[in-house]
């Protein structure tokens, strides 16, 4: 491992049309912590993660990521035709990270979806395509995790699931920037609360 | 003040052209295998427009000669745009475009692997198919190669051009239409081009001047079009 990751954001702010996001949101993580960012809905917390991750671009404020990131948005980027295999082993191959056949298996396995690893995505519920994602976040060595709601449609065996790799990835020095209403197992290092949404006049304040 | 700084650390996944490229058209094309029904619709849309011209205007030999090499390219035209809508909207809607745009692999290739992957299961075929449906126009055997070498030299055009639409539709509602009234003039080139390559043939002419012009529009949109759809997407997904 080269640098210790490390992910920093100062002074954003973001607005969509007239109303104002957030603005002045700044956090630090380094390694080994991992940030939980609550708020109502539709206070931003998408939008943050997007700005984060640089998909969208903010008013104000800059971004510095030192490391490899991966970002997890609430669509799930589950192709309906591929079975689940090959849907992992494509998001794992567009960041250019080649698994050994067995290692996908046993991470589909580790996620209960071993019998249902030859059925094409279609057929499986909206918490199955999100245990590929989890699979997904065992396989990839990417030391930053931005992740939105990870936690949605997933039972309470996969928020245990979720929360053993967050808990591994924290102590092996990785670092997680995760939007969620949940309390999860390893406590986050830190929190960041959304303000309210404010709309703001013609002519901005 | 909007300064984003986005320093990758040494120990980050570089991602090269050719990666993105083969990614996306392996994966495009297991996905066309897999779900063969729309190549399927779009050579039957084909094959059967183009046969109905014939019984419409009557077995005229000199007529259907004339307006053979035509028919059959607006014909090849519109069954390519069947497939375009769903170019980049299943990835859109599903959130795969986001993760490709994120991934160290340059966004251009795996544009241009989806292109050449859907030139593969739409264009190709049709202008595989196209000495066959020209048979029934009565052309002869130097027009019938003229107009498959005119389709093969257009057809990625099409893809091309028809993909940046796609991509600028990305996230309108109706974007079907929009589609349409963005890509179809803009198929006028293509078209006025690759038919006329087919009937400079067919009076004895040379066609290379088509056919050159057509491949230096390929070599043009092939080397920009990428590019431009990058922006599209990276405006979409803003």
């Amino acid at each position: 491992m080269a640098a210790a990751p490390r992910l920093e954001g100062r002074g954003l702010a973001c607005s969509r049309g007239m109303a104002t996001l957030f603005r002045d949101v700044s956090f630090v993580l380094d390694a080994g912590e991992w940030l939980a960012i609550r708020g109502a809905n539709g206070s931003g917390k998408t939008t943050l993660l997007r700005c984060v991750a640089g998909l969208t671009h903010v008013d104000a404020g800059s971004i510095a990521r030192s490391g490899d990131f991966l970002y997890a948005g609430h669509l799930p980027a589950i192709n309906d035709d591929l079975d689940a295999g090959e849907n992992l082993r494509a998001l794992l191959a567009l960041r250019g990270i080649e698994p050994a056949a067995d290692a996908v298996a046993g991470a589909l396995d580790r996620v209960g979806l071993a019998k249902r690893r030859m059925l094409p995505a279609r057929r499986l519920s909206a918490g199955q395509r999100r245990r590929i994602g989890l699979a997904r976040l065992a396989l990839d060595p990417a030391p930053i995790w931005i992740l939105d709601e990870p936690l949605t449609a997933l039972d309470a065996d996969g928020e245990a699931l979720f929360s053993g790799l967050l808990g591994a990835h924290v102590r092996g020095g990785g670092l997680a920037l995760v939007a969620t209403h949940h309390d999860l197992a390893p406590a986050p290092t830190r929190e960041l609360r959304m303000p309210a949404p404010e709309r703001l006049s013609r002519g901005g304040a | 003040m909007n300064v984003v700084a986005e320093p990758r650390a040494i120990d980050a996944p570089q991602g090269s052209f050719g990666a993105g490229f083969a990614w996306a058209f392996a994966r495009d094309l297991m996905l066309a295998r897999r779900h063969p029904g729309e190549t399927v619709l779009v050579v039957s849309f084909y094959a059967l427009v183009a046969s109905l011209f014939p019984l419409g205007v009557g077995a005229e030999p000199q007529l259907l000669a004339r307006i053979g090499p035509g028919i059959i390219w607006v014909c090849a035209l519109l069954a390519a745009f069947l497939s375009l809508p769903s170019l980049f909207a299943t990835d859109f809607a599903d959130g795969m475009l986001e993760q490709m745009a994120l991934s160290p692999q340059p966004m251009p290739s795996w544009i241009a692997g989806k292109i050449a992957a859907h030139w593969m299961a739409s264009g190709l075929p049709l202008t595989v198919l196209s000495p066959l449906l020209g048979l029934q126009y009565g052309l002869d055997g130097a027009t019938l190669g003229t107009l498959a070498m005119a389709l093969a030299l257009g057809t990625p055009i099409l893809s091309l051009l028809g993909a940046a639409c796609s991509a600028l539709t990305l996230g309108a509602r109706g974007g079907g239409m929009l589609l349409a009234l963005l890509a179809l003039p803009l198929f006028v080139p293509v078209l006025i081009f690759g038919a006329g390559a087919a009937e400079a043939a067919a009076s004895g002419l040379s066609a290379a001047p088509h056919l050159s012009l057509l491949g230096a529009g390929l070599i043009l949109a092939a080397m920009a079009v990428p590019f431009a759809i990058a922006a599209a997407i990276r405006i979409a997904l803003d």
